[in-house]
């Protein structure tokens, strides 16, 4: 990792929060944050409750017990909607693309918030609607060109291979140009080579867009090759929480992956 | 006092007529996932056919027996042509190719037997039942108290039906995942063609009930629609439901006509339900018996 | 061969933005408007074809009703075709506006009569996003629900408050004689040149919305309401905006429908009946689609007319008369089959099979 980048203070803190949903328990008294501009990545056995844990920061999900504060903002929940405002976006596990679209509209969703002419103008078209519709354009254009996928943005993503839903999906989080970008298992399903040119893009988008990001992954190397500090959970509580070498070594760590039983 | 049990009771043996109708609606959603708006049309078109054949001269069990097998081969002809081609499509998709296929059969039965108003004799005659009409003053009907008891009999069968039998089970399999029911070797072909069978044979009753009460005509097909506030109250997939919530349309429809028409000048009954049910939906809308969806995100 | 892109390069953003990026299509686009607006009225006016052709019956009968219908289309498309929310109270949402507007003219003496139309969709609006709001819990056919009640709802309103219709029997209202800026638009063709002036414009501003931020936030609530609001689009706005645009497109349709086509109409009229048809158009045209409307429209308002046509002419050569209701069953069979055809063939209907053609146009007369 480049020495000249600068990790700052947190900006993303997660204190005691418990989830559940009805007699299921997905989280418990989970506390960790995360600092501007690093890579965090969450790591644990399956079922561990990491995709509810970016649930509950973007609030599709909603604790039961504590707070999420983000940018100094603390709140029990928020309206998904409310967390794209403040400037945190996200991809999925299971690929949430909008399928009846082409990728450029696909991307040009993750713009739909800061656009700010309503639907009169856009009625008429030529004149404000216009001007903003080629400004964004121009915006995802670079987004497009940063993640190679110029030669697809007229497909209809349903069209695309399972690697390049992923990349597009990538792309329209990417758009919204957000401070907090949470990824949920992005490299899923792919092959070797497809990992290193999504571990590229990751640590590209931390390097020239400073943005920080909070990654699932199963792949051990990937984890410790991409990110700054780690968090494990295992059963819904948080067992290990430091740098990539401190958690690999950790007993607790190496206990819950290998099933043995605590 | 009285006059409000009568309007009540009134009510209730109406809403069992709703009841039948959403009974083959449930059927039809439990096994397959489809909202089956031909329902309507079916109801239409099996009464309808046992008039043409009784007009033709044969006897009424003969005319049953007839309009029987047509229901079955329109059950078949359904899943060969609309189902099996349309499998794994949404919903939505489902339920508009089943408008179509309500249009279609309409169609078909006027066509074939004429689209005047044929009358229909059950020799259950609607008139007031004499002893009950002595003791307390009360207007109910010999014709709906039977529609009821029929109604509760084939309730009674179909649940037997759906939990005891194997072919049961397999329906039951199919409602959940069609993808489980065909791992474990359940066909789903057959299924769906017996459901339609069943709900079918449900339309005939439902269809020689009303048919005698209304008379054999093309309105009939309307009751699909009737049904939906039904289906929202009930739940989609419950038996029990769609008597329930029959009855409840029925007394509540009755009583809202009743009570407060006369402030609104009347009509109520044709949005009464609908508004009943919508808004039932914004409180629970699952109804009253239906499963609790939780999607995963 | 004729259709090529070839050479046809685009430099800047917006020049790829555009409605017509082919040049093909846009000198295509350029006929039919020609055709549409000049080419036809100076051929109903040319004494050798007027006598040769009805064209009163071509613009009353077919063309009017065809553009009128294409609108609602176009109101459903938006609602249930771009945003997912299905709707079964389209005819509901056309009676509001042919009784808003016919009410307008009525109490506002003087009022210009487009304002009426605009006042009478905005009416229709408001009405919409009433029955809209249950889109805000519920989804599917749930929603139709909804729509149901407001399309019975609506129509017994109607009938039942006689002050809307002028305390006539049953709700009848005749619609107040077309002037608009002053011309009194009284013949089939101004009439026709009337709705197909109102027809294009709202078509634009449908199209232009569709492909802006309006259009991509509904798609995206169609295609997956979780993941549109984890982008931040707002849920409530994006569904209620659509109920709203949707139905001042089926109010002014309404009114059309009352002032430039029947001249009388009431509140049965709009039944649940005419709100299927519409459904039928979308379905067949292509949902989604702003072209779907237009083609579906053509060919459901169509049809019956062919029947009857194929009917008579079946009658005249053979020389004995068909039983009566024949015709009617048989459209009836037919719009049930074609739904069902259309459902398992080509989900996205007419205009994804144009869009097929357009592409092996493309390669013609190569095969790929």
């Amino acid at each position: 990792m480049p020495a000249d980048r600068k990790i700052g203070a947190a900006i993303l803190e997660i204190d005691g929060i418990s989830l559940a949903f009805g007699g299921v328990v997905a989280l418990q008294g989970v506390s960790f944050d995360v600092r501007e501009h690093e890579i965090r990545a969450i790591i644990g056995p399956n079922g561990a409750g990491k995709s509810s844990m970016l649930n509950v920061i973007n609030g599709v999900y909603h604790p039961q017990q504590g707070t999420v504060a983000f940018k100094g903002r603390r709140r029990r929940s928020v309206d998904p909607h409310q967390a794209a405002q403040q400037g945190i976006a996200r991809t999925f596990q299971n690929i949430a693309l909008f399928r009846g679209m082409t990728v450029l509209d696909n991307i040009m969703t993750g713009r739909n918030l800061k656009m700010k002419s309503n639907f009169l103008q856009q009625a008429v078209y030529w004149g404000a609607a216009r001007r903003e519709e080629l400004e964004h354009r121009a915006r995802v254009e670079t987004v497009i060109d940063f993640l190679e996928i110029q030669h697809i943005r007229k497909t209809p993503v349903g069209r695309l291979p399972y690697g390049l839903q992923k990349r597009v999906e990538l792309a329209r989080a990417l758009a919204a140009e957000p401070e907090l970008l949470l990824l949920d298992e992005p490299m899923a399903g792919m092959n070797l080579e497809e990992k290193q040119d999504m571990s590229r893009f990751i640590l590209d988008v931390n390097d020239q867009m400073g943005t920080s990001i909070v990654l699932i992954e199963h792949d051990m190397s990937v984890v410790m090759d991409l990110s700054d500090r780690v968090v494990v959970l295992d059963y819904g509580r948080k067992i290990a929480d430091g740098t990539p070498d401190e958690v690999r070594s950790n007993k607790g760590v190496i206990d819950a992956y290998l099933g043995v039983a605590h | 006092m009285q006059f409000f049990f009568e309007v009540l009771i009134g009510g209730l043996l109406a809403g069992v007529m709703y009841s039948l109708v959403a009974l083959g609606f449930v059927l039809v959603y439990k096994a397959s996932g489809v909202f089956n708006f031909a329902q309507g049309a079916m109801v239409f078109f099996a009464a309808l056919t046992t008039v043409g054949f009784i007009s033709m001269g044969a006897p009424f069990w003969l005319a049953v027996a007839l309009a029987l097998a047509a229901m079955a081969a329109l059950a078949i002809f359904t899943e060969r042509v609309v189902l099996r081609p349309l499998v794994n499509q949404p919903q939505i998709t489902l339920f508009m190719a089943t408008i179509g296929l309500s249009f279609f059969i309409e169609g078909i039965a006027q066509l074939t037997w004429g689209a005047q108003v044929h009358a229909l004799d059950l020799g259950i005659a609607d008139e007031p039942i004499e002893w009950l009409m002595g003791k307390t003053g009360m207007n109910i009907s010999k014709f709906d108290l039977v529609a009821s008891g029929i109604a509760a009999a084939l309730v009674a069968v179909l649940a037997v039906f759906f939990n005891k039998t194997r072919t049961g089970r397999a329906l039951r399999a199919v409602a959940d995942d069609h993808q489980a029911a065909l791992a474990v070797g359940i066909s789903l072909q057959r299924i769906w063609v017996i459901v339609w069978m069943v709900a079918g044979f449900v339309a005939l009753v439902t269809g020689l009930l009303w048919g005698a009460r209304n008379g054999v005509q093309f309105a009939l097909t309307f009751l699909a629609l009737k049904a939906l506030p039904v289906l929202i109250l009930g739940g989609f997939e419950s038996i029990a439901g769609a008597i329930v919530g029959g009855l409840i349309v029925g007394a509540s429809e009755k009583l809202a006509e009743v009570y407060v028409g006369p402030y609104v000048g009347g009509g109520i009954e044709s949005w009464f339900p609908y508004v009943l049910a919508l808004a039932f939906l914004l409180v629970r809308p699952e109804g009253l018996f239906g499963e609790r969806r939780i999607d995963r995100v | 061969m004729f259709y090529r892109e070839a050479g046809q390069f685009k430099s800047t953003y917006a020049a790829d933005q555009q409605l017509f990026p082919i040049r093909q299509d846009r000198i295509g686009m350029a006929i039919l408007l020609a055709v549409a607006f000049a080419g036809v009225p100076l051929a109903a006016a040319t004494p050798m074809l007027a006598g040769a052709i009805d064209f009163n019956y071509w613009f009353s009968g077919m063309l009017i009703p065809f553009l009128i219908f294409s609108l609602a289309a176009l109101g459903l498309n938006i609602l249930t075709g771009y945003a997912g929310q299905l709707s079964l109270g389209t005819a509901a949402f056309m009676a509001v506006g042919a009784f808003a507007a016919y009410n307008f003219e009525l109490r506002l003496p003087g009022i210009p009569m487009l304002l009426s139309f605009v006042l009478a969709g905005i009416v229709a609006a408001l009405i919409g996003i009433v029955f809209g709001l249950p889109s805000l819990r519920i989804k599917g056919f749930y929603l139709a629900v909804a729509t149901l009640a407001a399309q019975f709802f609506v129509v017994w309103a109607l009938t039942k408050f006689g002050w809307l219709s002028n305390y006539s029997s049953s709700g009848v209202i005749t619609a107040q004689k077309l002037v608009v800026f002053g011309y009194a638009v009284d013949t089939p063709v101004k009439r026709y040149l009337l709705v197909l002036a109102i027809v294009s414009v709202m078509a634009l501003a449908a199209k232009n919305m569709v492909r802006s931020a309006t259009g991509r936030a509904w798609m995206a609530v169609r295609d997956m309401d979780v993941a549109a609001e984890v982008v931040g689009i707002p849920m409530m706005k994006t569904k209620l905006l659509a109920f709203a645009i949707s139905s001042f497109y089926c109010g002014v349709a309404g009114a059309l429908y009352a002032f430039a086509y029947l001249g009388t109409v009431e509140p049965a009229g709009f039944d649940l009946d005419l709100s299927f048809r519409v459904l039928f158009m979308i379905i067949v045209g292509g949902v989604g689609s702003i072209l779907g409307s237009f083609l579906g429209a053509a060919f459901i308002v169509l049809l019956p007319i062919f029947m009857d046509l194929w009917a008579t002419s079946i009658e005249r050569s053979f020389g004995f008369a068909l039983p009566a209701g024949l015709v009617s069953n048989l459209t009836l069979i037919l719009f049930g089959a074609l739904i069902v055809f259309f459902l398992v063939v080509e989900p996205l209907g007419l205009a994804r099979l144009w869009q097929i053609a357009k592409e092996k146009l493309r390669l013609w007369p190569f095969p790929h």
